[in-house]
């Protein structure tokens, strides 16, 4: 009996079926922003990781060194307090000074800064890993910085930082599912409405199928590309 | 400025929510703690299991593994608090929380446990076995103290991770610190300034992890 009330609650195929079209619509939601914020945050990561170690080195004039500590307090933070928590901060506290982001920007934006501070810290690791002969080499030679950056060190860097970055991104990116919690129509909360008009909770094992579909091969892909690049 | 200052960091408010959000953080670092331990101890046993190299048990565990990892912690949440009554349990939210938790946890522990033991030179675990000794007297006294050392750079970073995602039992309504922090800043207080408190805290609380992380994974070397 309690077996038969099991299936008929959460593997219940016909309610399964009956709202696929719905899952599919919430479907792209989720892919659309974990897309949008994947590349926004490696980008703005990448960025970030070249303007630290520029404004590192040792010929930079104090005061510009001293912006390197704003940016370690933004990584640092983004790297400790829960995703969860700070989209509820920027969600619900931000209107409060008369800040009002819609929730699939909101939504963007915080997948943004999260990822982008991991992704950062990858590729900082990444340029170091470049043997700091390579930069001398290439400045001697009459190259700018930034032409040194863009056409020896983050070639390399980028090779050393792939590993670990797909990972880290890809586990991260697996949880834009959060934005259900400030009512972004994505997979789960199109999951969630229907939980609520049904009182059938199938919808949020199709969408559990849905989720892993989607990041199964993404993560294998990451676990390759380990494989492949460390040896 | 002064909007800013009595929206966010009210030192009124955040003086008069203190004991709701202690009671929250409290519940936030015994979830933690528990379930790292329940995921820790899963993980362990399951890559010790794997070590085996019993093929079908080998499917089940790279199933588990693979499938936990690619399914979003939220929606483990829910499918937890959902279907244990169904399957005859029905426990306090906290311990529905540990059961997400450890499920999640273990999959990524085992990964990490693993591969330490796949750096172990398997020319020890033959000496090992030819000495005399069985697969588990070999997994304690010989494979394990040394796989310590190897893992304990993602070890951390996993823990941390794990830690950082217990702020999902607020979405079941498990009452930890984002949890009492969302109810003093709407309904209490009808001021951000918990929430922001509460964001600090966090960080407070998980930034000496995150930089230990790093040193390890520099000193150590990430695996």
């Amino acid at each position: 009996m309690r077996i038969g009330d099991l299936i008929h609650m959460f593997f219940n195929g016909q309610y399964m079926l009956r709202i696929l079209p719905e899952l599919g619509k919430g479907l792209l939601v989720t892919v659309e922003i974990a897309a949008l914020s994947l590349a926004l945050g490696v980008g703005l990561g990448l960025v970030l990781a070249v303007i630290r170690v520029a404004i590192s080195r040792k010929t930079t004039p104090w005061p510009i060194r001293l912006l390197n500590y704003p940016l370690v307090f933004y990584v640092d933070s983004m790297r400790s307090i829960p995703p969860l928590v700070t989209l509820v901060v920027v969600y619900f506290a931000l209107p409060y000074l008369g800040i009002y982001i819609p929730r699939y920007w909101s939504a963007v934006i915080v997948f943004v800064l999260v990822l982008a501070a991991f992704a950062e810290e990858i590729f900082r690791a990444g340029i170091e890993a470049v043997p700091p002969g390579q930069v001398e080499a290439a400045r001697s030679l009459g190259l700018s910085f930034l032409q040194t950056m863009v056409s020896v060190v983050i070639p390399q860097a980028f090779r050393i930082a792939l590993p670990p970055l797909t990972s880290r991104l890809i586990a991260i990116t697996k949880d834009v599912s959060l934005v259900s919690v400030i009512g972004v129509s994505d997979l789960l909360k199109v999951a969630k409405m229907d939980i609520a008009r049904s009182g059938n909770y199938s919808a949020l094992i199709a969408a559990a199928l849905l989720f892993t579909l989607l990041f199964w091969p993404l993560m294998r892909l990451s676990m390759f590309v380990e494989r492949k690049l460390k040896t | 400025m002064e909007q800013f200052i009595y929206n966010f960091f009210n030192v009124d408010i955040m003086y008069r929510s203190r004991i709701i959000l202690l009671a929250g953080l409290k519940n936030t670092v015994l979830l933690a703690v528990v379930s790292l331990v329940f995921a820790i101890a899963v993980g362990l046993f399951l890559a010790v299991l794997r070590g085996l190299k019993f093929k079908p048990l080998n499917w089940l565990i790279v199933a588990y593994v693979d499938f936990f990892r690619a399914l979003p912690t939220i929606v483990l949440f829910m499918i937890v608090y959902y279907m244990l009554p169904y399957l005859g349990f029905s426990p306090p939210v906290f311990w529905s929380a540990v059961v997400a938790l450890t499920i999640n946890g273990a999959a990524y522990f085992e990964e990490v446990f693993r591969a330490g033991i796949e750096s172990v030179d398997p020319g020890q675990s033959e000496a090992a076995r030819s000495l005399g000794l069985n697969y588990l007297q070999t997994m304690r006294h010989v494979i394990l103290p040394q796989v310590v050392r190897v893992v304990l750079p993602p070890a951390t970073s996993n823990s941390v991770e794990l830690a950082k995602t217990t702020a999902l039992a607020s979405v079941i309504s498990m009452p930890d610190l984002l949890y009492k922090a969302q109810q003093a800043a709407g309904g209490i207080f009808a001021n951000p300034t918990p929430l922001v408190t509460a964001a600090l805290i966090f960080l407070v609380m998980f930034w000496p992890f995150v930089r230990l992380t790093g040193y390890l994974e520099k000193k150590i070397g990430a695996m």
